[in-house]
């Protein structure tokens, strides 16, 4: 079966993000396909290769970028709501004048219609979130 | 045709637990993850409105999130399941749509 | 893309406190391009979304409240709203600014898109549903 994610709130601050992730190795292992995971409200900051957690603490966003890498899961940022909460990929750091962009490996930026495409494209859509 | 509601609040902050159980329909199941998983626990406040839904819906707890918390299996309210991820997985497989009560 | 799918928007939250309700409605507003059939639903703090009179000049956040008289012109026409919601918050539909649509079907008659129905109705129009996105 095929099952769509999304992910609604950031890493560290709620255990979404955390959640999110262990279902969807579960999903994985079980034999069932998750094509796409996408990060809306502050879930996109999920998406931050800056980040560095303590050594003794998981690291949210390497997790995800080896899913993407191993399972070869779509991870889709979305473009409106990462742009209020500065998270800028290469093109749209240049588009925005900034000299910095900072969306890590697996991850990728763009619109809304992704979440509704993946809405129309999966059989099961499960949220997380706060 | 029936959902699984996920409800990931603790029933003493929001009414979202109160709020699932008052639109969810027999045969549906609840499952209650993160902090979600305190509206498991016996004698408290919420219990009874729990209890109720138990005949009509089934529900369930996220095994790992009520371990992380401290909530021993004989704490929780009878009828209520534990389930791993896996579990959960399966839940989701096996009901038509999964509404998150965020 | 030929098959439709029944789209739930749930909205349990009130505006401006959160973002949820304003990134709702961007992903219903983008949504509406997909062609699928789409409902809203406003229940327990959500139905705040709909209130009249909202004027958000002091706070310094964009009022969003008039883009819900919009959704009509993206053919979004079926916004629910929990009457036992308003209920238990001192509210009444008169509380809410009308929300209208032209019914293409019927002369583009204007309609109301507010519906209000009971948490039954609510709940069954939740268990019709393909998708259910909640904010």
């Amino acid at each position: 079966m095929k099952f769509g994610v999304v992910i609604s709130e950031g890493p560290y601050t709620h255990q979404a993000a955390d959640t999110a992730y262990h279902f969807v190795k579960s999903a994985i292992a079980k034999g069932h396909e998750v094509p796409r995971v996408f990060f809306y409200h502050d879930g996109v900051n999920v998406a931050s290769r800056l980040s560095v957690p303590p050594q003794d603490e998981r690291h949210i966003q390497n997790n995800w970028t080896a899913l993407a890498k191993d399972h070869g899961v779509d991870l889709v940022v979305c473009i409106a709501a990462a742009q209020r909460r500065g998270m800028l990929d290469d093109n749209e750091a240049r588009r925005q004048g900034k000299d910095a962009s900072n969306i890590a490996e697996g991850f990728r930026i763009s619109g809304l219609g992704q979440l509704i495409e993946m809405g129309i494209q999966t059989d099961r859509l499960v949220t997380f979130g706060d | 045709m029936s959902t699984l509601h996920t409800v990931n609040k603790s029933p003493f902050a929001t009414g979202s637990l109160a709020s699932c159980l008052a639109h969810c329909k027999d045969g549906d199941a609840v499952l209650m993850i993160e902090d979600g998983v305190y509206g498991g626990l016996s004698g408290t406040a919420v219990a009874d409105l729990v209890q109720q839904k138990t005949g009509s819906v089934a529900i369930y707890v996220l095994s790992a999130d009520s371990e992380a918390r401290g909530l021993a299996a004989e704490k929780l309210l009878q009828g209520i399941k534990g389930v791993d991820y896996d579990g959960f997985v399966d839940l989701v497989a096996d009901h038509d749509r999964t509404q998150s009560w965020l | 893309m030929s098959e439709i799918k029944k789209f739930l928007y749930v909205n349990r939250k009130a505006p401006y406190g959160t973002i949820y309700a304003l990134e709702s409605l961007e992903v219903v507003l983008i949504g509406a391009a997909f062609e699928q059939d789409v409902s809203l639903a406003f229940l327990d703090d959500g139905v705040f979304q709909l209130t009249k009179g909202q004027s958000t000049d002091g706070i310094g956040i964009k009022n969003f409240s008039p883009t819900y008289r919009a959704l009509g012109d993206y053919e979004v026409t079926k916004l629910y709203v929990e009457q036992e919601s308003l209920d238990e918050r001192g509210l009444t539909l008169d509380d809410l600014q009308a929300v209208v649509y032209e019914d293409e079907d019927d002369d583009w008659e204007e309609k109301p898109s507010i519906r209000v129905v009971n948490r039954a109705e609510m709940a069954d129009l939740m268990a019709d549903q393909d998708v259910v996105l909640s904010f």
